[in-house]
């Protein structure tokens, strides 16, 4: 039995060649925009931009944090630097040089995070970090997006070497469902309501939208009715978006491939006990680290499904 | 461990490659190249060099120590720890799978027998080995601590903090090998980033430097190892630059970036294993 999805696809791409497009195209736009990669070009989806703009691209090698401070630098000289690697190395790795010369210095440097979460797979723990969005957000100055599929990256992309500001842009490996239009209109900051319902609110980052959007189907095959609302960005937070929704349903669930400590479900927490504690469930990983595995192994393994999203609705109802 | 003769560690090198092609093929991930470029360091190192007991013991106290800092090269790690007693060989074929000590990159967080601390970040593992060298001597134990980096790895600048510390220190109880393979994931290190002088450059931060220029010639990798050892307890911490061919033994696959984490197909195995007589029996 098929599920009457409110969105559906028909074809499956890495969200980080929506990244390699967009920035090939921002590139051809604007002659200050530039890239930086240290060692992971193909793995980033950089070379197009690279072989067509070989002047405005520095490979660093294995050196991330020289490549921080080096996009700073470009920065102050009006350039406007794309600095790319895994989500690990271009966070925890280089936290220091971020905050100081990035987001403290407040520089024009956008962040362009790979391979974040559980759905890089086999590599493991090394290098699927969980706690990104977490440090990145705490950042003042930082504004902190993960898209959900090839097309919103690549909206992203553009949208955010047109925003004057330091930037964490957070994408992924694995091939996923492209279910949103390819002629979005990016808002950085506006969280998109994708679809409408009743009794409980659904936010949704990154992958997890996809499975938000799965989730809906299941839960109204048995009656209920679920708002799914994409949080692509994640600060600064549409509080206005998420406030609304859930004056309407009155309960929430919150869903990202992240930790639950210091993710987007503890800003959507913060919200809510500040203006209207409502019972919220979090799906995201639980205070562990990874491991090597499938992508959908380790997403069914940590919880991080459509399945357990319904769960996690009905505990929420449960609760109001 | 019996010392075993030159012929005997051959084989074992042999089997060590095919371990490494049969388990990244199986999951179609990982990286083969460099530890194919490393099974003579490896076998030398575990079957000849290093006093050790594969009864393990997390504070290797009373015996040699090796940190893998380029935790990519695991396949060739799990398959020379499995093959010297650590775990069992079948084990091998878990790797990189949901719910195995065999992660895909070396952990700690599952105990696998043989890992001391987890790498996959690179540019870690010479702070750590210094540390650990340096509690060998707070203890009065004269063991020493092995390490293995790759040369894209000391583009990283941590690399550096510590080869300034350990010649501070006098930390002489440590022999550090680089991979020199000149390959590294995007290209060439001369391309990527070059590395230019790594003798002088390690001299002058006040290492020994010793070169083994047949890298993939067990005897001369066995004589470097010797000569390393013997240049322990002088002062100095002591560097061998190991000169190597990414993705030794297979023709198809030597001297190129290309196989540093491509996995093989079944038609490109079946070659590969073609070209590597199985010596010790498949996992
Ligand atoms: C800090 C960090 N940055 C980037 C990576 C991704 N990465 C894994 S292996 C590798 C290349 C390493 O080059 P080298 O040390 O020469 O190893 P080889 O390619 O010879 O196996 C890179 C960039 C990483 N694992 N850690
Ligand atoms: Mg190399």
């Amino acid at each position: 039995m098929s599920l009457d999805l409110k969105f559906t696809y028909t074809e499956k791409k890495d969200t980080r060649s929506g990244f390699g497009d967009g920035f090939l195209e921002a590139g051809r736009k604007n002659p200050n925009v530039v890239g930086l990669c240290a060692d992971l070009i193909g793995s980033l989806k950089m070379g197009a931009f690279q072989k067509e703009f070989p002047e405005r691209f520095f490979q660093t090698g294995i050196a991330e944090a020289n490549m921080i401070g080096i996009s700073a630098g470009l920065a102050i000289g009006g350039k406007i630097p794309f600095a790319g690697t895994f989500a690990n190395f271009a966070t925890g790795r280089v936290y220091d040089q971020i905050r100081q010369s990035v987001a403290y210095s407040n520089k024009n440097v956008k962040i362009c995070a790979s391979h974040a979460g559980l759905t890089l797979g086999e590599d493991g723990a090394t290098h699927q970090i969980l706690e990104d969005l977490g440090m990145m957000k705490m950042l003042p100055h930082m504004t902190v997006i993960n898209p959900c599929d090839y097309n919103q990256t690549k909206a992203a992309t553009l949208a955010i070497a047109e925003y004057e500001g330091p930037v964490y842009l957070r994408f992924g490996r694995p091939s996923w469902p492209i279910f949103t239009p390819a002629d979005q209109k990016f808002e950085i900051g506006k969280a998109w309501k994708m679809i409408d319902g009743k009794d409980v609110s659904i936010f949704a980052t990154g992958h997890m939208v996809w499975e938000a959007n799965v989730a809906e189907a299941m839960l109204r095959e048995e009656g209920i009715s679920a708002e799914v609302i994409n949080i692509h960005t994640i600060k600064p937070l549409d509080e206005e978006a998420i406030l609304e929704s859930v004056k309407k349903t009155g309960c929430a669930v919150s869903a990202e491939e992240h930790q639950i400590n210091g993710g987007l479900g503890d800003a959507i927490a913060q919200t809510l006990a500040r203006n209207n504690p409502a019972p919220l469930e979090y799906v995201g990983v639980n205070d562990s680290f990874g491991e090597s595995g499938t992508p959908t192994a380790l997403l069914e393994k940590y919880g991080l499904n459509a399945a357990n999203i319904v769960k996690a609705a009905k505990k929420a109802l449960s609760r109001k | 461990m019996e010392k075993q003769s030159i012929e005997q560690l051959q084989k074992i090198c042999t089997q060590l490659r095919r371990d490494v092609l049969r388990m990244v093929h199986a999951v179609q991930s990982g990286h083969p190249g460099a530890p194919l470029g490393c099974a003579e360091f490896f076998v030398a190192l575990y079957f000849d060099q290093l006093r050790h007991n594969p009864d393990f013991k997390m504070d290797g106290k009373g015996e040699d120590i090796f940190f893998l800092s380029n935790g990519h090269l695991s396949a060739g790690w799990y398959s020379v720890l499995a093959r010297s007693g650590y775990f069992p060989v079948e084990e091998l074929k878990t790797f990189r799978k949901i719910n195995s000590r065999l992660q895909g990159h070396p952990a700690t967080h599952e105990h696998l027998p043989g890992i001391r601390v987890a790498s996959g970040s690179l540019g870690q593992g010479l702070s750590v080995a210094l540390g650990a060298a340096q509690s060998k001597k707070l203890e009065k134990d004269d063991h020493l601590i092995y390490i293995l980096m790759g040369d894209g790895e000391l583009q990283e600048g941590q690399v550096w903090e510590a080869a300034m510390y350990a010649a501070h220190f006098g930390v002489d109880n440590l022999i550090a090998t680089v991979d020199y393979n000149g390959q590294q994931i995007d290209g060439p290190t001369t391309e990527v980033m070059d590395l230019k002088n790594l003798k002088a450059k390690w001299e002058a931060f006040g290492w020994e430097v010793i070169e083994t220029k047949k890298g993939n010639d067990l005897k001369s990798v066995l004589e470097g190892l010797e000569k390393a050892k013997s240049l322990t307890g002088k002062g100095k911490p002591v560097m061998n630059l190991l000169y190597t061919e990414m993705g030794y033994g297979v023709d198809f696959m030597v001297g190129t970036h290309k196989w540093h984490g491509s996995p093989p197909s079944d038609e490109q195995l079946a070659n590969a294993l073609g070209q590597l007589e199985e010596t010790l029996g498949d996992y």
